[in-house]
């Protein structure tokens, strides 16, 4: 408890990095209007690594996408803003959002086999990324790609440097690409799935190398998985999407030892436990709702146990509950547990 | 990369003997040139003579062996038709279809690439539609049809460049071009656009589809992520990702048009091996046609180890498979 009061204390300190409130992100066809996200409100401190978890198609990836302006197709941001420090990074133009890309956020993808252009060298692709943001000339840039490399781990990089990507193996390559989402030192990094392409133990690699970094380069890091074990791991917060909205919000132990939101709950008790063989894991009946068949109310009522009259009706908002905030009418006026 | 070459060779070889044999049967089983060669009032025993000096009275493996041992050695026959060597007529048509192709690939993909490129990266824009209409156009405009309307059109309406032969060819050596004259150069337009044509807008299609496919990659994404400039994204690695596959077809193609210049060489008349080939085949000469087809299936075959040695030079996955 006491270590986790410390952290958390750090983490308030400082005013947010990253904040995004009342976002809502649309897509626009023929057929209609589908709204992906909804209301979606959360921020990210320096130092800290928020987890952000759900089923797929809850919206996880879709938030970090937004984030950086790289939404698919007709997407876009419709109410809400998004502020990187002091600046509100939501309504710039293209050729600024691109500035933005790389230098203040990194990206990290799922799939370290397919991120790399297969046609030029690990070093080539450094280089490029790294003159696209800082005032340097290439043979410097070499420099700092080599560095990046050793930091990321990678044995012999001045050697290593001028090898393609298919000469790596998996968790080198996503050793790579974490090098190339850092190389023109972003403050904030959106990881999306970062290590599930990845072998079991090599996983763990990837998420003490991200851990390292929070803790040596003052990262913030927004870990996208819909792996919970990854998130206990490495996360220090956590929020819980369902269809385009975050229910429920907090330190990442209070979230998974005592679920505030019925959704949560489901979600830790489908989770295998050491020691539990005995017990059959308890699944969620029913399915997420498609974006275009969202429930009125809330929109996890068809399928949680402690359905009430209210949810069917009643759109929940983020309301403070023991330890974080759930989006839920079981916490209507909970006195605030911590100031 | 040695023994890759060495297996692709051989294989090529096996290719050309199955060719050869395809080639030689044709001698036994197309037409008979005795009666073409000497008409209807030969007697029996100039029949006989002919038969036997033609060495058509050997076994069929005598006869083929002897047909590779010449094939080898450039030595085709007579050509039944106009009683000369075969690889003199070759020779004399081989330059003219050579630089037909030459250019109408060079045409094609100069405009088939950028256009292709255009069409995909600014799908959604009223120049690409337009583009892309076009290119249906292309496609489905049979080629002795398009080649007819730019008769009309340049030859007949306007009178600017004339509708059918070389124009006036100069020799180099044994290659006659016709790059070196006025009219040469202008006798070659017309053909070049018509064989080009059908060409250019596969090569649109299958450029615009692969790069409209590449810029979905994940590695398009995260040079994205990364903020790199949309040029250097579309240009530096969506396009050479994009012409790997390209550059395969385009080879391929190449060979086809060579082979398959026929339609256009009938059309103006131009005297390449198309139009040699097509003669031959109605006056059954079967050595020029025999000659032809081992000729094809050679060009075939260099084209397609040419386009194999590219391909370690493009792309390094290759290379290191191949232990480079």
């Amino acid at each position: 408890m006491m270590q986790e009061a410390a952290a958390h204390k750090t983490a308030s300190e400082a005013a947010p990095l990253l904040e995004v409130r009342d976002m809502t992100v649309q897509f626009f066809s023929r057929h209609g209007t589908l709204t992906a996200l909804d209301d979606v409100s959360f921020a990210v401190r320096s130092g800290e690594v928020l987890g952000i978890v759900g089923e797929s198609g809850a919206g996880k990836s879709l938030t970090g996408a937004s984030i950086v302006g790289l939404l698919p197709g007709s997407g876009r941001v419709t109410a809400g803003e998004i502020r990187l420090g002091e600046q509100r990074i939501d309504n710039l133009d293209r050729a600024r959002m691109r500035r933005i890309r790389g230098r203040e956020i990194g990206l990290i993808f799922q799939d370290p086999q397919t991120s790399l252009n297969p046609l030029l060298t690990v070093g080539k692709q450094l280089v490029q990324t790294i003159t696209s943001h800082l005032d340097m000339s290439a043979a410097a840039a070499r420099q700092r790609g080599i560095e990046l490399l050793r930091d990321v781990g990678i044995p012999a990089p001045e050697r290593r440097i001028d090898s393609y990507p298919h000469q790596f193996s998996g968790g080198m390559r996503q050793r790579v690409v974490i090098a190339l989402a850092l190389c023109a030192d972003p403050r904030l990094v959106i990881a999306d799935e970062p290590t599930t392409a990845l072998d079991v133990s090599i996983q763990a690699q990837v998420l003490a190398l991200l851990q390292d970094l929070v803790r040596k380069r003052g990262l913030a890091i927004m870990l996208i998985t819909h792996d919970m074990g990854v998130i206990a791991e490495a996360a220090d917060r956590i929020a819980v999407m369902y269809a385009g909205r975050i229910v429920e919000i907090g330190p990442v132990r209070q979230v998974i030892d005592s679920p505030s939101h019925p959704y949560t709950a489901g979600l830790m008790s489908a989770i295998p436990r050491l020691g539990d063989r005995a017990r059959r894991l308890v699944q969620i009946d029913g399915n997420m709702p498609r974006l275009d068949a969202i429930p009125s109310g809330c929109a996890f009522n068809p399928r949680c146990p402690r359905v009430m009259d209210i949810c069917r009706v009643e759109r929940p908002q983020l309301r403070p509950t023991r330890a974080g905030h759930a989006a839920c009418h079981l916490y209507p006026a909970l006195p605030q547990a911590e100031t | 990369m040695l023994g890759m070459l060495l297996r692709r060779i051989v294989e090529s070889l096996i290719v050309l003997f199955a060719v050869a044999f395809i080639a030689f049967s044709l001698f036994s089983f197309i037409g008979d040139p005795v009666n073409n060669m000497l008409g209807q009032e030969a007697t029996e025993a100039e029949r006989l003579d002919m038969r036997e000096r033609l060495g058509l009275n050997d076994s069929v493996i005598v006869q083929f062996t002897r047909f590779i041992g010449r094939a080898v050695q450039g030595e085709f026959g007579v050509s039944y038709r106009q009683s000369r060597p075969v690889i003199d007529l070759i020779a004399e048509s081989l330059p003219a279809t050579l630089e037909l192709s030459f250019f109408a690939m060079v045409l094609a993909v100069g405009l088939g690439i950028p256009i292709g490129i255009q069409t995909a990266i600014n799908r959604d824009s009223l120049v690409s539609k337009v583009l892309m209409t076009g290119s249906l156009i292309g496609i489905s405009l049979p080629t002795f049809l398009a080649g007819i309307l730019l008769i009309m059109i340049f030859s007949v309406k306007l009178g600017w460049l004339p509708s059918f032969g070389r124009g006036q060819v100069e020799q180099m050596g044994w290659w006659g071009t016709g790059l070196r004259t006025w009219s040469g150069i202008k006798a070659l337009i017309l053909p070049t656009i018509t064989l080009a044509i059908f060409q250019m807008t596969l090569i649109v299609r299958l450029v615009r589809s692969e790069m409209l496919e590449v810029l979905q990659a994940d590695f398009i994404k995260f040079a994205r992520a990364r903020g790199l400039r949309e040029r250097l994204v579309q240009f530096g690695y969506a396009l050479p990702n994009t012409l790997v596959p390209v550059i395969t077809i385009v080879g391929l193609q190449l060979g086809s048009v060579i082979a398959f210049a026929i339609v256009t060489e009938t059309v103006f008349q131009w005297p390449g091996m198309g139009l040699l080939f097509i003669q031959s085949v109605t006056f059954a000469d079967v050595p020029v046609m025999a000659a032809y087809l081992l000729l094809i299936a050679l060009i075939f075959v260099v084209i397609n180890l040419l386009v194999d040695m590219l391909y370690y030079v493009i792309d390094p996955r290759l290379r290191s498979m191949a232990g480079l």
